[in-house]
């Protein structure tokens, strides 16, 4: 460790100027090209796949020295996987970190996009598992990108009709298809479909990276963001009958938590952040009451 | 009612396409007519389903052109056109039934969703409409309605052929090809299916292409034969002409071989 708190003997945050180039170009064309996957030479990070190598490798190449950084997982600040890579950009750059989503510039997020509002100098960063919208129905990766060229997407419709044949509803709950810019359909991460609508006119700009696949796509600011329905079942976000108990907010995504070995539940906010920035707006409000 | 044209729906001239030196099919020109069924037989390696796979774009020729007549005063050269408005025709103007159904279903999505696919992707988005249309083409096919919501793997070969069939005509297209369609099922399931495609084939005045190596088959349906061998037409005429009084050595061979039980 040197006098400023980074580690020695790499790179600013650990991938080479090259790479980093190499992805900035990628990342290029995929914010003019709102949706489609933009392939890149994906690098070995030192996790395994599956951890959030592609939002990381994106991070590397977007973060600078005055950006502060906040790492999300399923909502969370306060999870492994979220404080291991927060940690692991602070020890490579040295730059501030935050839990706070008002206060970042950079957030990379798996599972969630925050509940407050994004703004036109943020940047969300998703981790991206299976990049491709099709592939539960296509397994071929030529056959997709033909589709994908020709905008042959009857498909995409034929998993909505199986959830409403066999469930009454679209059961899709979370990786829920969205239709870009008019243009490519998109896989949005596996984000619950409660954030889709977030998704729309962003002034954030969004970008997502699939590690494993080795893709890059993005959603720029003020770009439409779609979900797919049919007229007769349109698309709907989850709803809940109960209130998180820590700060009672009844329009945020709500996580179920078993409390004992009794199979007492409770709900709490999935976005930590959110959750106690409401605590704490509760704790002024009762003491100016006082 | 329109007076039925007297163009020709598809025009196919010189067409060729070979892998190697009578292998494949060349120097092909037919004419088909709305509501017409045109047979293609010959044996094994004569190239009948070479010229099916170009006749209906999916593959494309070393020379010659394909016309189809998509009104009375428009025709498109399908290998013209791009792609995308090659897939458009195929999934909606022209059907393909295939052999195995294995190659033209979904095996992984119900049979709803297999009948609805054409439909969603020209555009249609209502979902009642889309199962009842599936529903009223379950009944059409003779398929119980009841099992719209299982999947092809658990029907038997000949419903399953039906389920091909009903997913191919849901988006009311003129023009259907047909690969050896009753290969494979037992002689009961055959003539009931063949009686269905006979029915329909006059009900909806579609005009179809089918290849079969059955005489039989080719009696039944056709109204038309070509018989090909070595790549070539050879012979071609009515069906009842060709077949009761063959002019070419080949098809005298090929009607003094089939077997009467």
């Amino acid at each position: 460790m040197s006098a400023n708190n980074i580690r020695q003997g790499y790179n600013f945050a650990y991938l080479d100027e090259q790479s980093k180039r190499m992805i900035r170009r990628a990342l290029l064309k995929a914010v003019a090209i709102p949706g489609f996957q933009v392939p890149f030479g994906g690098r070995e990070m030192p996790m395994p796949y599956g951890w959030g190598t592609g939002g990381m490798q994106l991070t590397a190449a977007v973060i600078g020295e005055t950006d502060t950084l906040k790492v999300i997982d399923q909502g969370a600040d306060d999870t492994t996987n979220a404080v291991s890579i927060r940690a692991f950009f602070k020890d490579l750059t040295g730059v501030k970190t935050t839990e706070r989503t008002t206060e970042a510039s950079l957030i990379q997020t798996r599972h969630r996009i925050p509940e407050f509002a994004l703004q036109e100098d943020q940047i969300l960063i998703y981790q991206v598992p299976i990049p491709e919208p099709l592939r539960f129905i296509e397994p071929s990766e030529t056959e997709t990108q033909k589709m994908h060229a020709l905008q042959d997407y009857g498909v995409m419709h034929v998993k909505l009709y199986e959830d409403i044949a066999h469930f009454g509803e679209i059961a899709t709950t979370y990786a829920y298809p969205v239709l870009v810019n008019d243009r490519y359909i998109m896989d949005p991460s596996p984000i619950p479909k409660f954030d889709n609508p977030k998704m729309h006119q962003m002034p954030a700009l969004q970008l997502f990276g699939a590690g494993r696949e080795k893709r890059i796509y993005a959603v720029p600011p003020y770009t439409d963001v779609k979900s797919l329905d049919f007229e007769d079942h349109p698309f709907a976000v989850q709803q809940w009958q109960e209130s998180c108990v820590i700060c009672q907010s009844d329009s945020s995504f709500l996580d179920e938590v078993v409390i004992d070995d009794k199979g007492t539940r409770s709900f709490i906010c999935s976005d930590t952040d959110f959750c106690r920035s409401r605590v704490e707006l509760q704790a002024e409000n009762s003491l100016e009451t006082l | 009612m329109t007076q039925p044209s007297k163009l020709p729906l598809l025009t196919v001239n010189n067409l060729s396409k070979l892998y190697a030196p009578g292998k494949g099919c060349q120097n092909i020109n037919l004419d088909l007519y709305a509501g017409e069924v045109l047979g293609i037989v010959g044996e094994s390696g004569s190239g009948k389903s070479t010229l099916l796979s170009s006749l209906s774009a999916r593959l494309a020729p070393d020379s010659g052109q394909l016309i189809y007549r998509e009104s009375e005063d428009n025709t498109l050269d399908i290998y013209q056109l791009s792609e995308s408005q090659r897939r458009h025709l195929l999934r909606s103007q022209w059907g393909v039934v295939h052999q195995h159904a294995a190659d033209g279903l979904r095996m992984g999505v119900s049979a709803g969703a297999n009948i609805g696919e054409r439909l969603m992707a020209v555009g249609e988005r209502n979902y009642s409409e889309i199962r009842a249309k599936g529903l009223r083409w379950m009944e059409d096919v003779e398929l119980d309605i009841s099992r719209i919501d299982d999947k092809p793997s658990t029907y038997s070969g000949g419903m399953q052929q039906r389920l091909q069939i009903a997913r191919n005509l849901v988006t009311h297209p003129r023009l259907i090809f047909m690969d050896e369609p009753t290969g494979g099922l037992d002689v009961s399931v055959q003539a009931r299916l063949l009686d269905l495609l006979r029915n329909l084939v006059t009900e909806l005045n579609l005009a179809v292409v089918i290849v079969t190596h059955d005489l039989a088959v080719a009696r039944l349906l056709a109204q038309r034969l070509v018989v090909m061998r070595h790549g070539e037409i050879v012979e071609s005429g009515l069906t009842d002409q060709v077949l009761d009084d063959p002019q070419h050595p080949y098809t005298q061979l090929l009607v003094s071989s089939v077997l009467t039980p």
